[in-house]
């Protein structure tokens, strides 16, 4: 049994905005009958402005829901502003989705962005994905049960800061079936996060942890009569010899693990480890 | 509220309940136990085992080992046939198996065994000659179900039981009839079956407890083991309230049988007309075959399955589906893809399964609401140029 919130229900029990638009001015759509759900949008555009959208879908009770919450969500709108709308904004809309759900906000975000690309040659722009990837064409099938392309995924791991396969899967349905684009999406969660957080070559991170040590670490404990020395580091072990009144301090264990390893983590990487030496 | 599940799961009998309570209440001895006191919860267990004996026709009550559940009683036989034949290391089943028995299957892939799936056609009747093909020297074991839980399919035990034993005579076979149990009449005799499972709440005892027939050629190694109970074949103190009702339903459900084949079946028969008299984008996924009395499989085109279930709900009615939405999985039933149903109906396919419960006018009712939700749903559907074609073509 799923855990819908009150508005799921209430959009699924009485979709909104139902039906074809004959004379629309952008239509998009996102999923397949075979792949078991689908959804059609139609926009009518009006000097830059949405005035009414309406929307088919082949889906479960949240693929509905969706589709209904994004038209009430666009229409009246400006393109500029309905351009700015995720999938997170569709299920924040719904008051949030079963984790399992959420491709389904996806299928609407998707549908909407067909539908503005097909409007006026709409392309987008992500500033956010990374030059690497941008090489590649990015329209490359990754999952082939699902039909999920390369930008989908960044798209989903961008949007909704997707840290694991299973999170993707949720999102996207990739790797929701035979499950051997599975490594694939791991490598692209990978190269995602390595380009903001850990990106530091080993050398890079040796010259920060020893500054960290000298310009921050060490003046503390020399004010209390003590010293720090970096002996070695070997990937996340960062291995330091206590001087003056810290060596055979009976609390010196604290020292290490509470102030020193703590100071690094919070500045460098969350997965040193300290050790005395 | 009407509950068209009883594929799932289905409710206790009250004569059921009534035969379980003295052992929750003054007969809670154990029955191993030696003094007075215990011989009432231990004479319990032994007529619950006569009782199962009989539900089975086994030959010998000692044929007859309790379990928690039909799966247990999967994983006891499977496991315990292999391991009593370590040098064989091939194993068959069907593509349509319950989960208990498939990914056991796989389980045991990985551990080295060989293992064949066999087919189904269409209306999910299997391949016998492709079953006969398999089954070589090194065949331990083959699995397959009495009766299929989506689709309701009964599968001729005897007719595989002989293409077995022709092939090779020491191959074992088990019969998961969790979904035949209550429903057909059961005879591993006349079957010629070596090991048959069944499951308690699918007949109107209360969930957690299980049977498994091993009939008295049949070596196996215990599952769970431990103390001596079950003659060393299953460890753990009797469930004796869960036992004494079980068996109790065994009789219920045995003296019903005649009721099932009738009643309940004419009611299925009416549910299945109407439908596909009235929703033009209906199917029976099996077609009008060889079914256990109480389960239809249809197939709504165009629509999902979820969506359909969750109106059917809001109309206080309860079925269940094939599709991958109502899962979580994001694959629809194995079941109808190993049948090949087209894609338009897959996703859109609901199960309703009847009971001894179920009455006349439940049926009417649900016969009364269902084309109003489908119709809501197929106006839903993007794909209205082919329903329109579909609609012209019925």
């Amino acid at each position: 049994m799923w855990d819908y919130s009150e508005k799921v229900i209430d959009h699924y029990r009485n979709p909104r905005n139902v039906g074809k638009l004959d004379n629309a001015d952008a239509v998009g759509e996102a999923g397949s009958l075979a792949c078991g759900d689908s959804l059609k949008i139609y926009l009518k555009i009006d000097n830059g402005i949405v005035t009414d959208a309406k929307f088919q879908t082949f889906g479960c009770g949240s693929a509905v829901a969706s589709s209904s919450i994004l038209t009430e969500m666009i229409i009246g709108k400006s393109i500029e502003k309905v351009k700015k709308i995720t999938n997170k904004d569709i299920a924040d809309e719904l008051g949030g989705l079963p984790q399992e759900k959420m491709h389904c906000s996806v299928m609407g975000y998707e549908a909407l962005e067909d539908a503005l690309k097909n409007y006026d040659n709409y392309t987008d722009l992500d500033d956010l994905r990374n030059d690497e990837n941008k090489v590649k064409s990015g329209e490359q099938v990754i999952c082939t049960c699902f039909n999920v392309t390369e930008n989908q995924i960044w798209d989903a791991i961008k949007m909704n800061g997707l840290k694991t396969v299973e999170e993707v899967t949720d999102y996207t349905k990739a790797g929701g079936a035979c499950g051997k684009c599975k490594n694939t999406i791991q490598d692209m969660i990978n190269t995602y996060y390595k380009s903001d957080e850990t990106a530091l070559t080993p050398a890079q991170k040796v010259i920060k942890i020893n500054n960290i040590i000298e310009k921050q670490i060490s003046p503390e404990l020399v004010k209390d009569g003590g010293d720090i020395t970096l002996i070695d580091i070997d990937g996340n072990k960062v291995m330091v010899k206590l001087r003056g009144k810290c060596s055979g301090c009976k609390n010196s264990h604290l020292t290490l693990k509470a102030f020193v390893e703590a100071t690094l983590k919070e500045t460098v990487d969350k997965n040193i480890e300290v050790i005395e030496v | 509220m009407i509950y068209l599940d009883n594929n799932a799961t289905t409710k206790v009998d009250a004569q059921v309940l009534e035969a379980m309570l003295p052992y929750f209440k003054e007969e809670y001895a154990n029955p191993s136990s030696i003094y007075d006191f215990a011989k009432r919860s231990n004479y319990a267990v032994r007529e619950a085992r006569g009782k199962m004996k009989d539900f089975f026709n086994a030959e010998n009550e000692k044929e007859i080992i309790f379990t928690s559940c039909g799966s247990e009683s999967a994983n006891t036989a499977i496991r315990g046939v292999l391991n009593m034949n370590k040098n064989k290391r091939h194993i068959i089943t069907t593509k349509v198996e319950h989960p208990c028995v498939l990914n056991l299957y796989k389980a045991l892939e990985k551990e080295g065994y060989k293992a064949d799936y066999i087919d189904v056609n269409s209306n999910g009747e299997l391949d016998l000659a492709q079953l006969s093909e398999c089954i070589n020297d090194d065949t331990a074991l083959v699995s397959v179900m009495y009766a299929n839980n989506e689709t309701g399919v009964i599968f001729p035990i005897e007719k595989i039981s002989e293409i077995i034993k022709s092939k090779n005579k020491n191959t074992k076979f088990f019969v998961d009839a969790v979904q035949a149990a209550g429903k057909i009449p059961i005879d591993v005799q006349a079957l010629g079956v070596d090991l048959m499972g069944i499951s308690g709440h699918k007949f109107h005892a209360p969930k957690g407890i299980g049977a498994l027939y091993v009939n008295s050629k049949t070596l196996i190694t215990p599952l769970i083991i431990g103390g001596h109970q079950e003659r060393g074949k299953r460890a753990g103190t009797e469930n004796v309230p869960y036992i004494a009702g079980m068996a109790r339903a065994s009789e219920l459900a045995a003296d019903g049988l005649e009721y099932e084949a009738t009643e309940v079946k004419r009611l299925r028969d009416k549910l299945e007309t109407n439908i596909l008299k009235n929703i033009f984008n209906s199917r029976i996924n099996t077609g009008i075959i060889n079914r256990v009395p109480n389960t239809t499989n249809i197939g709504f085109e165009y629509i999902e399955g979820e969506l359909i279930l969750l109106h059917l709900s809001d109309a206080g009615i309860c079925a269940s589906s094939g599709s991958a939405c109502t899962s979580g999985s994001l694959e629809p039933s194995h079941v109808l893809r190993a049948m090949n149903v087209p894609f338009t109906a897959i996703h859109g396919s609901i199960r309703f399964s009847l009971s001894k419960y179920t009455t006349e006018k439940e049926i009417d009712y649900v016969c009364e609401k269902l084309p109003a939700i489908v119709d809501k749903l197929t106006n839903l559907s993007p794909f209205q140029d082919e329903l329109e074609a579909l609609k012209k073509r019925r």
